[in-house]
């Protein structure tokens, strides 16, 4: 099966202040939102990001074309052990994970 | 109607010039431009300072106080100097004060505070009236008296009685993204859901359009939503990318809280008026029971020093995830030996770069890098022990082999010396919110009047 960066036009994620991270897959098409959705299990997410299922919040947007999920940071932005103050390197890991 | 000039999404960043004096043509009510977040991390909000450099702070802001001067209009700028604390704030009213010298200018200034008394907050504390968001971290008197600054963040509420002191430059601390621009369309009677859905569109200036570097955005609120026309000659904005800034830096892209209530967008309707300006109506605005801040705290977590090697031989290369390991095992010994502390009084970590230094653990790649870079943080209560773990580390970066036969390698160093000071890390340490009797208690409005002939 193809990674998500294959189909979807743009994978963006963010900061949602100090707490949380935000990543937004931009599908595109209407083809390409339906595949992104239905080839995107939220345990499969929540796995990649290492975060307990309960805590991943999911948004299936259609007139978007965009599937969007928010997770709570494992560290806190700025403490010694967090590796990326802006959050915008999660994006890498969902754009090159497979879907279903 | 009210029409808000948003000259850029912080100042600091920038706007096409041509698309400003456009913005200035056609007449705004208000100019009102974001200062600050907490998005780079809170080493500024624990030093009370700005990130940006004050020259270019000073050129910016020089520009807008010239432009509110010309068009008659109030000019409000909201968390001043990155954070928004005190320091922060009375930064930018220096900055202020010597542009309207220098460039002959009058003006009222009104100077919000949103620093909080830490006495007060632990009255609050024992009363039941802070309350946590999730994730919150635990609190206490101990965490509180332990911030370096803390900051409430003010809503429209706070604005607006700054903006009826009557005065032309309001210089804000700490305040939500959209409380300065939803002030004045909401003090007039705008659309409450509009003006709330309008200003969190127009956060960052023209980002809600094409070619989001322009900067330049102009929002016209009325009785029933908004009208979003970028000023940039080729900026567009289109149904999909004013809808999809909901997306931007919020988990919930259809909910929004701020002081006083909350916006819920779900219904709201995007349609573009012509190729360049989009009409927004449908928000909804519920006003909350109780009035409620955000805060916001940092305190020192440490001192930091870093010690860093680039290693190119293939053979480390390949194995450096190894050496890393017996370079932190042998360090952390000789560290917990010679400074005689606990292995709980330090922290050592390696990150390679070129392997996992970004994403960590949840590293799922792996690739064949020519070179690798060893970035060794030490942190520590204090600057003086986090200075001799650096020192301790510098030998094995510098020399530790792979097996005890071989002879001594020597890896690079980039710089001299090797052991950087970083200085003190902070941690945010707030996830909270404050309840107020009136929205105007936790925060502290002064005006001054700057009389240049």
């Amino acid at each position: 099966m193809p990674e998500v960066r294959e189909i979807a036009e743009k994978v963006r994620s963010k900061n949602a202040g100090p707490f949380w991270i935000t990543v937004d897959v931009f599908c595109g098409t209407e083809e390409a939102f339906g595949r992104v959705r239905d080839g995107l299990a939220s345990e499969a997410v929540a796995e990649l990001f290492c975060t307990p299922p309960g805590t991943l919040r999911r948004f299936d947007i259609p007139d978007l074309r965009v599937v969007k999920f928010s997770f709570p940071r494992h560290h806190v932005q700025g403490d010694i052990h967090d590796r990326d103050m802006h959050g915008a390197s999660y994006a890498s890991l969902l754009a090159e994970h497979r879907l279903d | 109607m009210v029409r808000v000039l948003i000259p850029s999404g912080a100042l600091g960043l920038g706007w096409d010039p041509e698309a400003l004096r456009r913005g200035i043509a056609n007449r705004p009510d208000i100019i009102a431009v974001d200062g600050g977040s907490t998005d780079s991390g809170p080493s500024y909000l624990g030093r009370g300072v700005s990130k940006y450099a004050r020259a270019s702070t000073k050129r910016e802001w020089g520009e807008l106080v010239e432009a509110r001067s010309e068009a008659g209009v109030p000019l409000v700028i909201g968390t001043a100097g990155t954070c928004g604390a005190g320091t922060a704030v009375d930064w930018l009213a220096e900055i202020t004060e010597e542009t309207l010298r220098e460039r002959g200018l009058s003006a009222r200034i009104a100077i919000l505070k949103s620093d909080q008394d830490r006495g007060a907050l632990k009255k609050a504390l024992a009363k039941g009236r802070i309350a946590p968001l999730s994730p919150a971290p635990e609190i206490s008197d101990r965490i509180i008296d332990d911030c370096a600054n803390i900051v409430a963040l003010a809503g429209a509420e706070q604005i607006s009685a700054a903006l009826a002191t009557g005065a032309d430059i309001v210089i804000a601390g700490r305040a939500t993204d959209t409380a300065i621009i939803a002030a004045l369309p909401l003090s007039r009677g705008c659309h409450p859901g509009g003006a709330w859905h309008g200003a969190k569109i127009g956060e960052c200036g023209a980002l809600c359009a094409t070619n989001p570097q322009s900067g330049v955005l102009q929002i016209d609120f009325d009785a029933e939503g908004f009208t979003v026309t970028p000023l940039a000659e080729e900026s567009r904005a289109t149904p999909h990318t004013v809808s999809a800034h909901m997306l931007y830096e919020n988990a919930d892209p259809f909910v929004l809280y701020e002081p006083g209530g909350h916006l819920d967008v779900t219904e709201a309707r995007y349609s573009a008026i012509d190729g360049k300006r989009v009409r927004v109506e449908g928000a909804d605005w519920t006003p909350s029971s109780d009035y409620t801040v955000k805060l916001e705290g940092a305190r020192v977590a440490g001192h930091q020093v870093m010690v860093m090697a680039t290693i190119r031989d293939a053979r480390y290369v390949a194995n450096v995830q190894e050496w890393c390991d017996h370079v932190l095992a042998g360090c952390r010994a000789k560290i917990a030996d010679r400074l005689g502390i606990g292995y709980g009084d330090f922290d050592l970590e390696l990150r390679v770069i070129g392997m996992n230094s970004t994403m960590g653990a949840l590293e799922n790649r792996e690739g064949n890098p020519v070179e690798v870079g060893v970035m060794g943080l030490a942190t520590a209560g204090d600057p003086a022990t986090a200075m001799e773990i650096g020192k301790i580390l510098n030998p094995y970066l510098l020399h530790h082999p792979l097996t005890r036969e071989e002879e001594q390698p020597t890896f690079a160093f980039p710089f001299s010396p090797a052991e950087v000071e970083v200085g003190p890390v902070h941690a945010f340490c707030l996830n909270h919110v404050l309840r107020l009797d009136d929205p105007m208690e936790a925060f502290d409005l002064v005006v001054r009047n700057v009389v240049h002939a």
